[in-house]
């Protein structure tokens, strides 16, 4: 426990110390918000609230905001599988191209494969992540004549309810903490973005059912890779692959990708459309589903 | 802490190599788009110069003479141009996106730091140029293929451009 409260000051200090080196751009007011970043260059909202495609985190800060000023959105998503729906809300604001902050509330309900579970048709778990994300080095849409990559890393604190069941089935806790580095690069001159991310979890089903368990216990190091095609200034093509962890007894866990369609009309507004393969989920079979997400913000 | 146990341990190397096959076979997919994705991309079906992707000389007129009209109308960095003498800066601009898209042109204008020392430009200020330039390519129906290779070229500029 203690260890953890650690991790949260030191995580907290360090982007405070972030924070206040790049406060020396002090931005009158009304110039804070500018909305200036490129059309896409934030990524849509990933499953967890960050910053990303449909499954994975990327190194980009969301919003629209330049080096000198924040930008911020809010996010509502829904995914349809075969016996669950997964759906999740939040918002996230970046801060001087340099820090992401973000919010969001995962409601998985079981519905008829509730039933089937002995918890009753319909129940739903629910989880909070909190993230924070910084921007550590590179510039994935400016420095076009580099390899070098932008590099970021974050943490998301998770917080699952019905704490009893999760231990039921085998979770060792309600709540964890993932840690990430990802990096992203857009390359230009072939139309096309690229992101690899490492990441260290204890969290079953991103963990909504919960976190750890009997076939392992501690943070395994999980991989999300995310390939994007852009199409036009307004509308890309992609695909996210992410690894989870396999720590619950009662039922696998697998991998999961999704490819998706994202469409920018403006800096306001973003629709994306994904076609998702979870994998097995607790028991049911193979979960695929239709993935839909809106992200509205500045 | 208590001995691991000889099926614990065979299960964490399980669990290892089923992250690293993880890893693996991730790293592979995006090996493999990215492969696919770059031999499929119009760079790579039509190899041209950059500058026959603009218009040409014709082309290239055009653009740097609307996205000038742009860079004026435009209420967030009209006001840097107030001291600039329009007639040499089209001229420069043209000499210069002909040369860097391969062009049979020499550019005879200062150098971009030096040229844009004084006006203590944002990193906001190169955003909405850029995209002012990328609305001109639009106007004269340059592909996003090609706006995204001349932009490449033009990108990194940032470093001396951007000076506040």
């Amino acid at each position: 426990m203690v260890w953890r409260v650690r991790a949260a000051n030191i995580s907290l200090l360090g982007i405070l110390t972030v924070f206040s080196a790049t406060e020396g751009r002090t931005a009158e007011l009304g110039e804070l918000v500018d909305s200036a970043r490129l059309l896409a260059t934030g990524g849509v909202s990933q499953i967890e609230g960050a910053g990303g495609g449909g499954l994975s985190t990327w190194a980009l800060i969301t919003g629209y905001g330049s080096r000198d000023a924040v930008g911020g959105n809010v996010h509502a998503t829904i995914a349809d599988f075969d016996d669950f729906r997964l759906s999740s809300y939040g918002t996230a604001v970046g801060i001087f191209d340099r820090v992401e902050l973000s919010y969001a509330r995962q409601r998985f309900d079981t519905e008829q494969a509730g039933a089937a579970l002995g918890l009753g048709a319909g129940f739903t778990f629910e989880q909070d992540v909190f993230g924070a994300k910084a921007r550590l080095i590179g510039d994935a849409v400016y420095d076009q004549d580099r390899w070098l990559p932008q590099i970021s890393a974050g943490v998301q604190y998770k917080r699952a309810n019905h704490g009893n069941i999760i231990r039921a089935i085998g979770g060792a806790s309600d709540h964890g903490v993932d840690y990430y580095l990802a990096a992203s690069k857009l390359i230009l001159e072939h139309g096309v973005l690229l992101n690899a991310t490492v990441r260290a979890t204890r969290a079953n089903q991103f963990g909504l059912l919960g976190f750890g368990g009997p076939r392992n216990d501690d943070h395994t190091i999980q991989f999300e890779g995310s390939g994007v095609w852009l199409i036009d200034r307004h509308v890309a093509l992609g695909f996210d692959y992410r690894t989870k962890p396999d720590n619950l007894a009662f039922a696998e866990e697998d991998d999961a990708y999704d490819v998706f369609i994202a469409l920018f009309p403006s800096k306001h507004f973003s629709l994306t459309a994904a076609y998702v393969d979870l994998g097995d989920v607790a028991l049911q079979g193979e979960q695929n589903g239709a993935y839909f997400s809106i992200q509205t913000g500045f | 802490m208590a001995p691991t146990s000889p099926s614990r341990r065979v299960s964490k190397m399980f669990e290892r190599s089923h992250v690293a096959a993880g890893v693996f076979s991730g790293a592979l997919i995006v090996c493999i788009v990215f492969g696919g994705l770059v031999l499929l991309s119009p760079r790579a079906l039509a190899d041209s110069s950059i500058y026959d992707g603009l218009g040409g000389a014709d082309g290239v007129s055009k653009i740097v003479a609307t996205a000038t009209q742009n860079f004026l109308k435009d209420p967030r960095i009209g006001h840097t141009f107030s001291e600039t003498n329009m007639a040499r800066f089209e001229e420069h601009l043209g000499e210069q996106l002909c040369k860097l898209s391969g062009g049979p042109c020499d550019y005879t204008g200062l150098g971009m730091y030096d040229a844009h020392r004084g006006l203590h430009l944002k990193r906001r200020d190169f955003s909405a140029l850029v995209e002012d330039l990328q609305d001109a390519m639009d106007t004269h129906g340059v592909p996003f293929a090609v706006q995204n290779r001349l932009l490449a070229i033009l990108a990194p500029m940032h470093r001396e451009i951007v000076t506040d």
